[in-house]
């Protein structure tokens, strides 16, 4: 069975989640930040009239922070019916995968990331992490 | 079948309406029996449904409705008389209906729902086999016999008019006898009220006639007299029957069975009434004509009444549509973004010189105002809408509680959003629930008070301030701050001392703690100890406040104040650490700027929590970077005091610059960030940015909890403290970098005095100090350390009955707990030992040494504890509770 994925860059590593999930992809645009808000929250973004919360990936995978001169992109992913917005790295292109390829994390994984990463897909370029976006974006 | 649906909801939709209003018909109905408006009324609505009911194959529903149109048909027809039992039925009747739609709405069927015993208990009223049916009659006739005997007695002539009369008049039209008998008995009693039988009644004749303007309307509603014969025959035999003893009066009393006539007919026969009069009306077909003529006054009232409600009702029929009300909620939500767009569009144009622009923007400010506005009022609808219910809600409850009460409400048409009328229906009915059942007393308390047996819950509704108020108010026994006081220490909400120096308004306040109930006995209708809590929550949700007001003994008010609308509303925009934060303009008072370079001392503080003395008064002070966690504020910036409204509570907001105010859009935040607990929202300025909303009430209540935590905290551990001996000490500096600690039993209150107050009486230091000479007691000079000469004193105040006593130090570092066991006795003169305190050394100071030096006599009077003196507690708890400090109950502990 075959299925595709959303993918983006982050820290080198190529993530993927289901594109039905996905409602766009665009440039980061100024954030407000929420100060008391959990970690991983990077604020409020204004997305054509609608006020949308921004994860930080990188701070949910416990990936260092991006370089203050790179300026990440928003892929903008629907949870329960709200629109969430995701900063990453790089926007890769919509991949088509088949549940072969699917391995689940191995046991050396972190066990605080074997929750958000669902496991990787064995791709002829390249190892390919199914991201759980309810949990990645769970506060 | 979606075409039978769509019709099903339309019916269900038009049914749910129209039987709120039915609802409030009956039970007016009730109050005044003889309005024929109501009636049709309450006859259209069970007719339509009925006949839709039929239509759409809904069996049960059709048969509730049939057989309460029966009953409805005789009223409007005027064969019954309105009274409790019918009111009763009829209730029940509305009841079930409502109980099948409901099933209907939930599964497109009609349920379970059991209508026979509702459909038996119409027929008993309709066959009048019901013996509580018959009982409202019989006083009725009871009243009629005795008088019609008296005046047949009083009267004899009049027997012969009366006779003739009864014959013709009852058979063509019923209604009209009773009415005409009425109009004219009011002038003829009048007239002959020197006549002996006349002037006994004279009053009932005046009573009678502000009922007849119903009679020439429900005459037109009746529809054609032959219709009337058969009534009048089928009801005639149970009067006659009971009176047959009085053969002279009987052929009056079939027309007492109409509505409003017993008292008419009871005159009727006086001997004033000239014979002519009767004939000629008898004579008359047509119901009308001799109305008019005859009866003036009457004819004029009622038709002008009956021509005002007849096109109303037509023209909003016709001058209105339904509009579905999501369609709404989304016109809402663009306006809200024209609204934004505007903002944004006003800004730019604020920093162009081009004319045009600003000009175009002005208009399409001008134009986005007035849409707004106009969606606005879509959503607005008037507060009757969620008071239709209580009519019907006071009438239950209070035959349930067994009291007396009348209704009035006031400003029914005042307007509020569709929303925030739904959000404030249950907490509304909560409070006029307590109203009835807490508030108005039994009508023999009342008696016994020198009140009126009936109580008054009175609603009213009104504008003000941009937000609309709405008050429930009942003239009852009110509530006592005892006893809040003493169930809020019970409950082991507050502790006893911290009661004891709460202000009435305060002490109300406790009714809105959870778990809070003062019922003695729990009631169905109230008192289950999730009350007001509640109430305020659902009310501060929807961005409202609560209020209440009470008078012992006189009543109590309940206070609502609602905005108008949630979308749209006007708000501070403050800036705090670079970011943006709106401020609802509801709980905005006042604003404050602070220049902390010029008045560097202005923010003060009491303990750890700063303070700003607003005209006199000290405002607790909350910053917004401490809130959030945010860094200091540089140095020698202008900081800005948002002084705002929470509950009852003023506080201050320190923020670091106020830009403006600006109509915003509220956003709703992700639930993921609702958990915080600080945001009441977000929303987008004109620059495009999205902005937080603060929660204003969350804020202050935040930084009040803590104190509140703090001082339950101290109660908790409070049995501990006074086997170890803790003593609360105040830590002051003398000068010299040492620190004294005074216990904070001995002080009373903390000033700060000019220097230039101090004058002098022989050798010693005094103040004028609330009226009396105080001495002064410098520390530093008694304990030997140096202090440079200040032009402000700060002055630790120590009273003792009458006598005060100013202790000068050089600053207030802060109250402490104070653990005997680690005292040394390491010391001086003047001093009783020292120990670390705050991981500095301190030294305790010997107050009786200190003060006597200063006023040997302050303890010549003889001994009291500090629990005997309510004045020194009261005021130190109150102090420290200002100061946020651990306090009052360590106070029980003290030595003095």
């Amino acid at each position: 069975m075959s299925r595709q994925l959303a993918t983006f860059v982050l820290d080198g590593a190529r993530y993927g989640v289901d594109v039905l999930k996905v409602q766009e992809a665009l440039r980061s645009q100024v954030r407000t930040p929420v100060p008391l808000a959990p970690g991983g929250v990077a604020g409020l973004v204004n997305l054509r009239g609608q006020v949308v919360l921004t994860i930080d990936l990188r701070v949910r995978l416990g990936l260092a922070p991006l370089a203050d001169d790179a300026e990440p992109m928003m892929v903008v992913v629907q949870v329960d019916g709200e629109p969430i917005s995701l900063l990453v790295d790089e926007i890769g292109d919509v991949i088509d995968v088949d549940t072969d390829q699917f391995e689940s994390p191995p046991e050396t994984l972190d066990p605080s990331l074997r929750d958000v990463i669902l496991g990787a897909y064995k791709l002829d370029t390249g190892l390919l992490l199914a991201l759980d976006v309810e949990r990645a974006t769970a506060a | 079948m979606e075409d039978l649906d769509d019709i099903v909801h339309e019916f269900l939709v038009e049914s749910h309406e129209n039987l709120d209003q039915l609802d409030s018909d009956l039970v007016a109905l009730e109050s005044s029996p003889g309005s024929r408006d109501l009636l049709s009324s309450v006859f259209r609505t069970i007719h339509t449904i009925k006949g839709t009911s039929g239509f759409l194959a809904f069996g049960k529903l059709e048969r509730v409705t049939h057989v309460g149109e029966n009953l409805l048909v005789e009223l409007r027809d005027g064969r019954r008389v309105m009274d409790q039992t019918t009111t009763d039925v009829l209730l029940r009747m509305v009841d079930s209906v409502r109980a099948i739609l409901r099933a209907i709405e939930a599964s497109g069927g009609e349920g379970d729902v059991d209508v026979d015993p509702v459909v038996d208990a119409i027929r008993a009223v309709l066959d009048g086999t019901v013996t509580p049916a018959t009982e409202p009659a019989a006083p009725t006739k009871g009243k009629i016999v005795p008088r019609a005997r008296r005046t047949a007695k009083a009267a004899a002539p009049a027997e012969a008019p009366a006779e003739p009369v009864a014959g013709p008049v009852t058979e063509p039209a019923p209604e009209v006898a009773p009415a005409q008998a009425a109009t004219e008995v009011a002038p003829a009693a009048q007239a002959s009220a020197a006549q002996a039988s006349a002037a006994e009644h004279a009053p009932e004749a005046v009573l009678v006639a502000p009922a007849v303007p119903a009679v020439p309307t429900a005459t037109a509603v009746a529809g054609p007299p032959p219709a009337a014969p058969p009534a009048a025959s089928s009801s005639a035999p149970a009067p006659i029957q009971p009176e047959a003893t009085v053969p002279d009066a009987t052929p009056v009393h079939p027309a007492a069975v109409p509505p409003a006539s017993d008292e008419a007919t009871a005159v009727a026969p006086s001997p004033a009434l000239p014979r002519g009069t009767f004939q000629r009306l008898a004579e008359v077909p047509h119901p009308h004509e001799p109305v008019e003529p005859q009866a003036p006054k009457a004819a004029a009232a009622a038709p002008t009444e009956a021509a005002q409600d007849a096109p109303q009702g037509r023209s909003a029929a016709e001058s209105s549509i339904r509009v579905d009300v999501d369609l709404l909620d989304a016109l809402m939500r663009q306006v809200g973004e024209l609204v934004l767009a505007r903002n944004a569009i006003t800004r730019l144009a604020d920093d162009t010189t081009d004319i045009d622009l600003v000009r175009a923007s002005q208009r399409l400010s001008l134009i986005a105002s007035e849409l707004q506005e106009g969606v606005m009022k879509t959503r607005m609808q008037p507060i009757e809408h969620v008071w239709s219910k209580v009519p019907r809600m006071v009438r239950d409850l209070a035959a349930a509680c067994d009291r007396q009460v009348r209704l009035e409400m006031v400003g029914g048409d005042t307007e509020l959003d569709r929303s925030l009328l739904e959000a404030i229906k249950d907490p509304l009915t909560h409070l006029i629930r307590n109203a009835v059942d807490h508030g108005i007393e039994h009508p023999d308390e009342r008696a016994e008070a020198g009140k009126r047996r009936v109580g008054v819950v009175a609603l009213r509704a009104f504008h003000a301030g941009g937000q609309v108020v709405v008050e429930v108010t009942d003239d009852g026994k009110g509530i006592d701050p005892e006893k809040v006081a003493a169930k809020a220490v019970e409950r082991g909400l507050r502790t006893s001392r911290q009661v004891a120096t709460m202000a009435t308004q305060e002490l109300l306040q406790l009714l809105f703690l959870p778990g809070f109930s003062t019922a003695e006995a729990v009631t169905n209708v109230s008192g289950r100890g999730v009350g007001m809590d509640v109430v305020r929550t659902k009310i501060e949700a929807i961005g409202g406040t609560v209020e209440v007001e009470s008078e012992v003994g006189r009543g109590t008010t309940w206070r609502l104040r609602i905005p108008l609308t949630l979308a749209i509303m006007p708000a501070l925009t403050v800036e705090c650490d670079d970011q943006l934060y709106a401020i609802p303009q509801v709980s905005l008072l006042e604003l404050v700027a602070l220049d902390t370079q010029t008045s560097g001392g202005a923010i003060e503080y009491v303990r750890s929590a700063p303070v700003y003395r607003l005209r006199g008064e000290l405002l607790p002070l909350v910053d917004l970077r401490e809130v959030f966690g945010a860094g200091e504020r540089a140095e020698g910036g202008s900081t800005v005091i948002a002084v705002l409204q929470a509950d009852t509570q003023r506080f201050g907001l320190v923020v670091d610059r106020v830009l403006n105010t600006e109509e915003i859009v509220v956003k709703p935040l992700s639930g993921r960030l609702k958990a915080i607990g600080l945001y009441a929202g977000a929303t987008l300025l004109g620059d495009g940015r999205v902005s937080l909303i603060l929660d204003v009430q969350a804020i202050g209540r935040r930084a009040m909890a803590t104190e509140i935590g703090e001082a339950s905290r101290a109660v908790g551990t409070h049995d501990a403290a006074e086997r170890r001996e803790t003593v609360q000490v105040l830590v002051a500096g003398i000068g010299g970098d040492r620190r004294v600690a005074i216990p904070l039993a001995t002080v009373t209150r903390l000033e700060k005095l000019p220097a230039a107050m101090v004058e002098h009486v022989g050798g010693r230091e005094v103040v004028q100090y609330r009226g009396s000479i105080t001495p002064v007691v410098r520390l530093d000079r008694i304990l030997g350390s140096a202090v440079a000469d200040r032009d402000e004193l700060t002055v630790v105040v120590s009273t003792r009955g009458a006598r005060s006593v100013a202790i000068v130090v050089e600053e207030i570092v802060d109250i402490v707990d104070d653990d005997a066991a680690a005292h040394s006795d390491l010391g001086d003169h003047g001093l009783v030992g020292s120990t670390v305190l705050k991981d500095r050394v301190t030294e305790l100071l010997d107050v009786r040494t200190a003060i006597a030096a200063a006023d040997p006599l302050f303890y010549a009077e003889p001994e009291r504890t500090a629990q005997d003196d309510p004045f020194d507690g009261a005021d130190v708890a109150a102090l420290a509770t200002l100061a946020g400090a651990r306090v009052a109950d360590a106070l029980t502990g003290s030595v003095r």
